[in-house]
């Protein structure tokens, strides 16, 4: 068995730079890496890109990176509920790339699994796909999308062992398998992190080959954004 | 007239027995609340859900479990979880049945604008130019005109496009009707709503038969 356990966040983060490009798990605030962004904005460290279908809102999540200025460009499907993020988007400090939800799952996909690049039907005809390949298959339209290239990718995982294997829960799953694997480094934080032996291999959602180190994360907070409920009666 | 409500109902018509169905924030996600209850459907929401049920009770909400507009949700029996690649390949692979999303403008060849407004704070396609550019079986639920009161049926959109040629039906609080190569064909009219109103609304080519029925609610 190879171990991939690290003590906490601090010792999983080493290594990160400024100017990395870092892929984080998530969408809305379900499912993100809060340990390691929380370590990310304690390091300080700037100019980073970051890819991510949302942006956090103003105080959790990206966010936190947002108010610290620490992030250069995003790359995301969806950017909306966040002030701080339209502030620096509109002044010009923050560059941003938007693309299809699909597309980008299916570009980190594409990186986890050795490919460079895929073709999609999303956003033919449309600004997405300006200057970009294009080909027809059986009659219709697909734009080339470039596998990303990322230094770490952060996940957030339900449960781990320390060989590195997952299991997520809910839609807290999202992109963070998708990740996994995709970057030189994989980085996964877990609610729950046991020996090896104790997860039953028939239920790992992601092996642990696709992770370097992972992590025991701590004071989750696991905030809902849209707190949505019927009476009881 | 149709309100929100009604087109909503209008659009639960349209679900089938057996259909796996993604429904768009707004207008869409009323429909749920209207589709038969003697049929079996299931509605998948793309950020990693199939089997979506109602909004849960007070005290009950689990933030691991949202739909694709961030709201707390439930699971129905036969539900399952998955990432957001396997979600998409639901979409763009076809296996997802009827997708009702909202627009902005719908021109009548088909394309559709719901993304962004030049000029104002751009909050991104998320998931919609992969419904739209995959699903066969797309109803776009919108109101007929805007604000301004301006048809949002055009001869050619003039915001920027989420996708091309791929809407195929579209139920606005006037009509409903079907996008063919000649232009709109007006299949219904709402409840009381005449021909010759749904024409003055219509910027795109409207193609009208002798005898249009109501809409049956």
């Amino acid at each position: 068995m190879i171990l991939k356990r690290v003590n906490n966040a601090q010792e999983a983060l080493t290594g990160v730079k400024d100017g990395m490009t870092f892929m984080l798990g998530g969408f809305g605030l379900c499912g993100i890496p809060e340990n390691a962004i929380a370590e990310l904005v304690r390091l300080g460290i700037k100019n980073i890109t970051c890819i991510s279908n949302n942006a956090g809102v103003d105080d959790f999540g990206l966010g936190l990176l947002l108010q610290k200025h620490q992030i250069k460009k995003m790359i995301s499907s969806y950017v909306g509920e966040n002030d701080e993020f339209e502030r620096q988007m509109l002044s010009g400090e923050l560059d941003v790339e938007l693309t299809p939800q699909g597309t980008l799952a299916e570009k980190c996909k594409a990186a986890q699994a050795g490919f460079p690049a895929i073709y999609t039907p999303a956003g033919y005809g449309t600004e997405v796909a300006e200057g970009k390949e294009t080909r027809e298959f059986n009659g219709k339209m697909y734009v080339l999308e470039y596998a990303y290239q990322a230094e770490f990718a952060f996940v957030k995982a339900w449960k781990g062992d320390e060989a590195g294997n997952l299991i997520f829960k809910g839609t807290a799953r999202n992109f963070n398998p998708c990740m996994c694997g995709a970057a030189k480094i994989t980085v996964a934080e877990v609610e729950e992190l046991v020996p090896a032996g104790q997860l039953d291999p028939n239920e790992i959602h992601i092996p642990g080959i696709f992770v370097q180190r992972i992590f025991q994360g701590t004071h989750y907070e696991k905030r809902i954004e849209q707190r949505t409920v019927r009476p009881r009666n | 007239m149709l309100d929100k409500t009604g087109i909503a109902k209008r659009i639960a018509k349209e679900v089938k027995d057996g259909y796996y169905v993604n429904l768009g924030i707004g207008i869409p996600t009323l429909v749920a609340n209207f589709v038969r209850s003697d049929i079996n459907v299931e509605f998948q929401s793309e950020n990693g859900v199939l089997g979506m049920g109602p909004f849960p009770f007070e005290g009950d909400e689990d933030a691991d479990i949202i739909n694709a507009g961030k709201q707390t949700i439930t699971t129905l029996p036969g539900a399952s979880f998955f990432d957001s690649a396997l979600s998409f390949a639901m979409i763009r692979g076809k296996h997802v049945d009827l997708t009702i999303l909202g627009a902005m403008e719908v021109a009548e060849n088909g394309d559709i604008a719901n993304w962004k407004i030049p000029g104002k704070m751009v909050k991104g396609m998320g998931g919609a130019m992969d419904l739209v550019a995959s699903a066969e079986n797309i109803i776009v639920a919108m109101m007929h005109t805007n604000k301004a009161g301006e048809s949002k049926l055009l001869k050619r959109c003039t915001l920027p496009l989420t996708g091309v040629g791929c809407v195929k039906k579209i139920v606005t609080n006037l009509a409903v009707l079907e996008v063919v190569p000649e232009g709109f064909k007006l299949l219904e009219r709402a409840p009381g709503v005449s021909v010759e109103t749904i024409q003055k609304a219509t910027e795109g080519k409207l193609l009208v038969a002798d005898d249009i029925p109501e809409m049956n609610l």
